[in-house]
């Protein structure tokens, strides 16, 4: 196990090189504008929290940064590197977490086996490294659909751990979460963030915010308002929405 | 084309084999009609020839006319019917080899008992027909086109009703088998042809009963005739000549003789009376 | 009704007198069902999930087909199927017309488009939700496929039990091109329909009635091993 964990830190030195870039990004449904005219970089490091109002763009975002929507115009580009394989550098965990109906190992199993992980001794054992990191050892064996919602999001995080992702994109991972298991979730970010995979998340809880950002991305009506330090974000922000925003007003 | 087709099908059968593997034994297909099957007639008969030759005999029982359409797509060895202008086209046609009378019974008119014809005991049964035409009262036909609806066309021709012509009204045509449209004739009290096997095996009496029978013109002639290899290249020709061969032995016609329903013999042998070939 | 009494006595007189003939006639009916619907599942199950997930011209028209057929009349496709395997049809090489073969062939075709609706439907609504975490985890629709054939695989034996109930209530197409012969293709309802002209309404009804607490059985058990494992698996 502390072979494997030493040898994947080696992998993801390259985090340093890590760079999405964003140009122009435009994501129209009908005549409707969601996402407009976005340009960004996000590079590798500490986490990245894009915040906003409902209907921002916030997901959308991270879905298009993701690859599971198509932007309408401009272009995302990647840099991951010595790798180029741009969609084995990433995961992604949603909000409401799709768990198959199998056993909770399984579920690990299948994500790593779709990713090309053809090994089946070096699945088990990544996939009881995973769960381990989840605490979710002990109930590998059980079926992942009647497990809690606090669990089924640990075990979608170390579903996608697994991967060894250089980029985590995590769409309001504790939004249906009690506190207790909103904390078990922000500490299991944390970990992946300490072992080097950079994490791009969404979230509307301030609080989650504040205990997670390095960076923050800003977003007001498909536009990106700022992106900046969270250290400067929270104390001072620079745009008018976002400094409405935490202000708890509604900025139009 | 064919062939690739057939290679295409070679796993899909082993696959059946595997569930549906029923044994290909040594059996001939003997196209005849409902009201023989009805008659139950071939549960006595079959099995005895079947244990003296080891050839199983798989009757498919339909109309006299689907019966017929079946053996001119060569889907049957032999042909086991009555309507005889039918047969002996089919072997004009080419498609079968000889035609050879077997047995017969004879056709009865079905009534309620209430009779609104008033044709109860009469022995003319064109005149029978022509009262219930007259009284319009309800009449079944099969009206399937088989030996019995041809049969029962030509008694209206020879009555000069145009039956065909009223129905829907009190003609009606159940386009089925006997049995199904004795089962009608009983539900709507209505009159209708049956042969006397069908009927002295038919469960479903309730107030129906015979009100014409003894007609000449009501004779109801069996036939066989084996399906000519010449048209249709894969009728086991062997097999089912033993088949025709036995039904028109003097065993074969004295088992038909011994067929009985209810103590009534069903069906009388008519082959052995007269030489054969 | 005389008829109704007397049918359920002869059923349960059937039943419990173990009768021979009986036996075999309810065993001939089981393995061509059966057999129909195993195969149709194999080729339906695929194609209709195949025709949820990919996208490509004529899709639509596709599915207002498959939905259509659904409703395919059983004596259409006896004739069709006797038409085939007839000694004067293009199969007729073959000799499968009147036996058994030839029934879980037309049985086949009948239930085929049934299971390929239903599993397109479930297949879809299923991949509502599971085709962004698929599309996260890089499973094309080719591997989806199997995926979410196994995710709904509960709701997958109802469309496959609907099969199954068509198969063993059809009489129009096996009449047709398996003949009704006895011992070779008789099963239940050719025997239904055979008993029927015969005018012996009693024992129809009581085969029906047979006929019925099979399919029912074979439901409850399927439906009883289905809610354990939901159960089990969520």
């Amino acid at each position: 196990m502390v072979n494997f964990l030493a040898a994947w830190n080696g992998e993801t030195e390259m985090v340093e090189d890590l760079r999405l870039t964003l140009e122009e990004v435009s994501f129209e449904v009908g005549s409707k504008k969601l996402i407009d005219r976005l340009s960004l970089i996000v590079e590798g490091g500490p986490p990245t929290v894009v915040m906003g109002p409902n209907g921002a763009g916030k997901s959308l975002l991270l879905r298009l940064c993701h690859g599971l929507l198509r932007p309408t115009s401009g272009r995302i580009i990647w840099n991951i590197g010595a790798s180029n394989d741009v969609r084995r550098a990433q995961a992604m965990v949603f909000q409401r977490p799709v768990m198959l109906r199998r056993s909770v190992a399984a579920n690990v199993d299948y994500a790593l086996r779709m990713s090309g992980m053809r090994e089946r001794k070096a699945r088990r054992e990544r996939v009881a490294w995973a769960l381990e990191q989840a605490g979710l050892t002990a109930l590998a064996g059980r079926s992942a659909r009647v497990l809690s919602g606090g669990e089924q999001q640990r075990l979608a995080l170390a579903r996608a751990w697994a991967l060894q992702p250089q980029v985590l994109f995590l769409d309001e991972p504790a939004a249906n979460l009690d506190p207790a298991a909103t904390r078990a979730c922000e500490d299991m970010i944390h970990t992946i963030d300490a072992a080097g995979t950079k994490i791009v998340m969404t979230t509307h809880d301030l609080g989650q915010a504040k205990r997670l950002a390095s960076e923050v991305l800003f977003l007001h009506q498909g536009r990106l308002a700022e992106q900046t330090a969270a250290c400067f974000f929270f104390k001072q922000p620079q745009s008018q929405p976002a400094a409405a925003f935490l202000e708890g007003k509604l900025y139009l | 084309m064919k062939q690739r087709l057939l290679y295409a099908l070679v796993p899909v059968l082993l696959l059946f084999g595997i569930t549906v593997g029923q044994a290909s034994d040594r059996f001939i297909i003997v196209a005849s009609t409902t009201s023989t099957q009805n008659s139950g007639l071939y549960e006595y008969m079959l099995p005895i020839f079947s244990k003296q030759t080891g050839i199983q005999v798989r009757v498919v029982a339909v109309g006299t006319g689907q019966a017929i359409k079946n053996a001119r797509n060569c889907d049957a060895d032999v042909l086991f019917v009555h309507h005889k202008p039918s047969e002996e086209k089919f072997v004009a046609d080419g498609f079968g080899v000889k035609r050879y009378d077997v047995m017969y019974n004879d056709f009865v008119i079905i009534g309620f008992k209430n009779d609104p014809a008033g044709i109860k005991g009469m022995k003319d049964a064109t005149a029978a027909l022509q009262k219930i035409a007259a009284a319009k009262s309800p009449f079944a036909s099969r009206g399937d086109n088989s030996g019995t609806h041809k049969k029962e066309l030509s008694l209206w021709r020879a009555a000069g009703v145009d039956a065909p012509k009223a129905s829907g009204t009190w003609y009606r045509e159940t386009g089925s088998g006997m049995g199904a449209t004795l089962n009608t004739a009983s539900a709507m009290n209505a009159y209708t042809l049956s042969d006397r096997a069908t009927w002295l095996n038919f469960k479903n009496k309730g107030d129906l009963a015979i009100v014409v029978e003894g007609d000449k013109r009501l004779f109801n002639q069996y036939g066989i005739t084996l399906v000519n290899p010449a048209k249709c290249p894969k009728v086991k020709v062997a097999d089912g000549q033993k088949f025709v061969d036995w039904v028109l032995s003097p065993q074969g016609q004295q088992v038909i003789n011994d067929y009985k329903i209810g103590g009534q013999q069903a069906f009388f042998a008519t082959a052995s009376m007269r030489a054969r070939r | 009704m005389h008829d109704l009494s007397t049918a359920f006595v002869t059923a349960f007189q059937l039943i419990l007198s173990l009768d021979a003939n009986l036996l075999e006639i309810v065993g001939l009916s089981l393995r061509i069902s059966l057999t129909a619907v195993l195969l149709a599942a194999l080729v339906a199950l695929p194609l209709g999930a195949a025709v949820a997930l990919f996208r490509f011209p004529g899709r639509t028209v596709l599915v207002a087909v498959l939905n259509s057929l659904m409703g395919l009349p059983p004596v259409v496709v006896g004739l069709l199927v006797y038409l085939l395997l007839s000694r004067a049809g293009p199969l007729g090489e073959l000799g499968l017309l009147f036996t058994p073969t030839a029934m879980v062939i037309a049985q086949t075709i009948l239930v085929a488009p049934i299971i390929a609706a239903l599993t397109r439907q479930t297949v879809a609504d299923l991949n509502e939700e599971y085709a962004e975490q698929l599309g996260s985890l890089n499973v094309g629709p080719g591997r989806a496929i199997w995926t979410l054939l196994w995710e709904g695989r509960f709701s997958l034996l109802t469309a496959v039990l609907a099969g199954f109930g068509r198969a063993s209530a059809e009489v129009g197409a096996v009449i047709i091109v398996g003949g009704n012969i006895n011992h070779v293709t008789r099963v239940m309802t050719t025997t239904i329909a055979l008993e029927t002209s015969k005018g012996d309404l009693a024992l129809a009804l009581g085969l029906g009635i047979i006929l019925l607490l099979l399919v029912l059985g074979i439901n409850s058990t399927a439906l009883a091993v289905q809610n354990t494992a939901r159960r089990l698996y969520g």
